[in-house]
């Protein structure tokens, strides 16, 4: 029986697709709606286990949970039993026992869903593993994308920046391979795992010879603190070759549309001007996120089955 | 002590013979023995080699006695045909001081499962920057041959050097744990395929292989004795090969587990599977059996490191690394080496006995297992399938990687100085 969201690569195209036209039916239910929510998960409870901050996440998850009539429950590492040394597997425990129907975590450790998943009878929900990967983010920028392009398959995507450290960069290589589009990623070499020829997409260290073919770019963040640890040498070199700027936004095609899964580091690898541009998806993807994930909500627990996800 | 007459073994995988076990030695070897009085194993169809030899094993105590106590490490030694291992230095106090190492010695006689013969540490508490007095842990009742700062690289050049010379004096050699830790910040895994997918950061092979590059040429330089502890990437094996053409005294060991599991085990995030240096890539599995088998590497040695249930079970990046491997050893080796013919049971012996205690000098180990020899002696059935299972063994500790797994070869009975550890794969 299909269980949890680990991965994007758990998606099969039909899943994926599956997960995409049930967010636009619910987008527009609720859109309709005076009431924005539907009964469909009343009486089952979502817990909300956050390891590490992630406000713009968490509240996705919340009102995702609850425009579905879910019973949601915020646990947070902080000022809980977790930052008193409990350890990952009896804080799973203790909400199996409390009888939580799924659980979505964000934790700082790469694979800890995984584990999570071993010890907990409900679904679990990926919601950002350290360096890992953030399915939903995947499935949301998916949704963007074809919402504002009418397709996802053949897309030229470039996603530009720290992909080594990127979650986000992980799960739309994944998804979006799967889903039929053209990815390249543009980084600093420093900045690309060493096995990213493995990846399903091409790679590229010139920002300016990719930009003219994309049709999205997606921008991701860049942690100043990669500075002192000596992937590039300053972040006035790195916004000059890697950051958009309003003299790159001028070189690319007229529908191309320019993303950001945020927090952005303004100035640094995305120009305001170009943040807040016409191109810019930024505002859309935090809505497109709610219906994602109500979508996935909806497919994993609003069934006697699952009708997305991994078995096990 | 009464006589064991072993009935019908074959001495390292030959003829069927007698062995007489009396006095502590090897009495007499030949056909059709008999001596009144003496305790009779029948050793039909089994193999037997002399007692082996573990170059690194850690017993975690003094101070992490709820992972493994010497008793406990010692025990499970026995159960996998040891009749020696040395314990390494990373216990909390340090083995960097005479008294530690001796405490750890006298354990290891109270206990009497196996010897014990403590590897002190190379720098005081392992921090790299001054060194321990080797001297004093030599001249010791423990008698410390091998210095190891294991779980920590002696990177520090010009340390690694002046101990390589200081330890000539007392015919010691410096183990080294080899893992740049500037290369190594953060490291999880292996790097490479795998890491890149799971998002763990990586443990890259130059790591390991600039270190072993630097310090065999440290070695060849002052004529020092160099050991590297469990080689896991096929660079290291070309690395180790090129110093030993060069005549320089280097010498080398590989784990069972880097023999056998490689790091697409990684994507379970199983912290079973979580280990230092890291489970490589099979390219690397290949390499590492054909330096075995070639005697570019010269032994096995298991880095058995049991650690407490609490930090296994967790997060693979908050996990502790190590694996549990002294009664898993010989059954790896047997499954990866001898079942695909790359090694023999004579050979096998040379490389888990008497070339580990020629390098450690444990006294009265590795012997060939002749007339007048120290009675060291293992027995193992060859035919035998066994499952694997972590709640049946000795060790304290859980975490093998074998758990379920079926493997070949099981120790039948172990003999220490003509008594037995182990009968009937049991505690004797």
């Amino acid at each position: 029986m299909k269980r949890h969201l680990l991965s994007a690569a758990d998606l099969s195209r039909d899943d994926a697709l599956l997960v995409l036209d049930t967010a636009e039916e619910l987008a527009q239910l609720t859109e309709r709606a005076t009431v924005k929510k539907l009964p469909t998960l009343r009486g089952r409870t979502v817990v909300n286990l956050f390891f590490e901050d992630s406000t713009r996440t968490r509240t996705s998850f919340e009102l995702a949970a609850k425009r579905l009539s879910a019973d949601v429950i915020n646990f947070s590492a902080k000022g809980s039993s977790v930052s008193k040394g409990e350890t990952l597997k009896d804080t799973a425990l203790t909400l199996e026992a409390m009888g939580s129907d799924a659980v979505v975590i964000r934790h700082s450790w790469s694979g800890a869903p995984v584990n999570l998943a071993r010890w907990v009878k409900g679904s679990v929900i990926n919601a950002g593993d350290g360096t890992h990967e953030h399915p939903t983010q995947a499935l949301l920028d998916a949704y963007t994308m074809r919402q504002r392009h009418g397709r996802v398959e053949g897309l030229r995507v470039t996603i530009v920046g720290d992909v080594l450290h990127s979650r986000v960069a992980r799960s739309n290589v994944l998804l979006l391979s799967t889903l039929g589009a053209d990815v390249t990623l543009v980084a600093p070499p420093t900045l690309l795992p060493v096995g990213v020829e493995s990846w399903p997409c091409e790679t590229s260290y010139d920002l300016d010879a990719v930009l003219p073919k994309s049709d999205v770019v997606m921008m991701l963040r860049v942690q100043r603190e990669r500075m002192g640890a000596a992937y590039f040498p300053s972040s006035r070199e790195y916004s000059r070759r890697y950051g958009l700027d309003v003299r790159r936004v001028t070189t690319l095609k007229d529908d191309a549309i320019v993303m950001h899964p945020g927090p952005m580091v303004r100035g640094m690898e995305i120009a305001p001007e170009v943040a807040d541009g016409v191109r810019s998806t930024i505002q859309e993807q935090v809505a497109n996120g709610v219906s994602v994930r109500m979508a996935v909500l909806y497919l994993l627990l609003g069934g006697a089955e699952s009708a997305i996800g991994s078995p096990e | 002590m009464s006589a064991v007459l072993v009935k019908g073994a074959r001495l390292v995988g030959g003829d069927p013979v007698d062995l007489l076990l009396d006095d502590g030695v090897v009495a007499e070897v030949g056909l059709g023995l008999s001596r009144a009085g003496a305790e009779i194993v029948s050793a039909d169809g089994l193999v037997a080699l002399p007692g082996l030899v573990d170059l690194h094993t850690h017993l975690r105590e003094p101070g992490r006695e709820d992972a493994e106590t010497v008793e406990t490490g010692t025990a499970a030694a026995a159960l996998g045909g040891f009749t020696a291992v040395h314990a390494m230095a990373n216990t909390d106090p340090v083995a960097d001081t005479a008294g530690v190492v001796e405490q750890v010695w006298r354990l290891g006689v109270q206990a009497g499962h196996c010897d014990v013969a403590p590897v002190g540490a190379v720098t005081v508490g392992l921090r790299g920057e001054q060194m321990a007095e080797l001297g004093s842990m030599a001249d010791s009742a423990a008698r410390v041959r091998v210095f190891s700062d294991d779980g920590k690289c002696v990177s520090d050049a010009s340390l690694m050097r002046r101990a390589m010379e200081y330890v000539k004096a007392f015919d010691g050699v410096i183990a080294q744990h080899a893992q740049e830790p500037r290369l190594t910040e953060g490291a999880q895994m292996n790097e490479g395929i795998n890491s890149s997918k799971l998002g763990l950061t990586g443990w890259p092979a130059v790591a390991e292989e600039a270190i072993i590059a630097r310090d065999c040429i440290l070695a060849g330089h002052v004529g020092g004795r160099l050991h590297v502890c469990h080689v896991s990437t096929a660079g290291s094996v070309e690395l180790i090969r090129w110093a030993k053409d060069k005549g320089w005294d280097v010498t080398a060991e590989v784990t069972p587990h880097h023999l056998l599991l490689t790091d697409d085990l990684a994507a379970t995030y199983d912290p079973v599977y979580k280990v230092n240096p890291p489970l490589r890539t099979q390219t690397d599995v290949d390499a590492l059996r054909q330096g075995l088998a070639d005697g570019t590497i010269d032994c096995v040695a298991t880095d058995h490191a049991p650690h407490a249930l609490e930090d296994k079970e967790s997060e693979w990046g908050a996990a502790s690394p190590g694996m549990t491997g002294l009664e898993t050893a010989l059954s790896v080796v047997a499954k990866a080496m001898v079942e695909t013919g790359q090694l023999t049971w004579r050979q096998v012996a040379e490389r888990m006995s008497h070339t580990p205690a020629r390098i450690g000098r444990p006294d009265g180990h590795g012997r060939p297992l002749e007339v007048g020899q120290p009675a060291n002696l293992c027995l193992v059935d060859p035919r035998a399938q066994w499952t694997v299972d972590a709640r049946a063994m000795a060790t304290r500790s859980r975490n093998t990687p074998y758990q379920g797994d079926t493997l070949p070869a099981r120790v039948v009975a172990t003999f220490l100085r003509g008594r037995p550890t182990v009968l009937d794969g049991k505690p004797a």
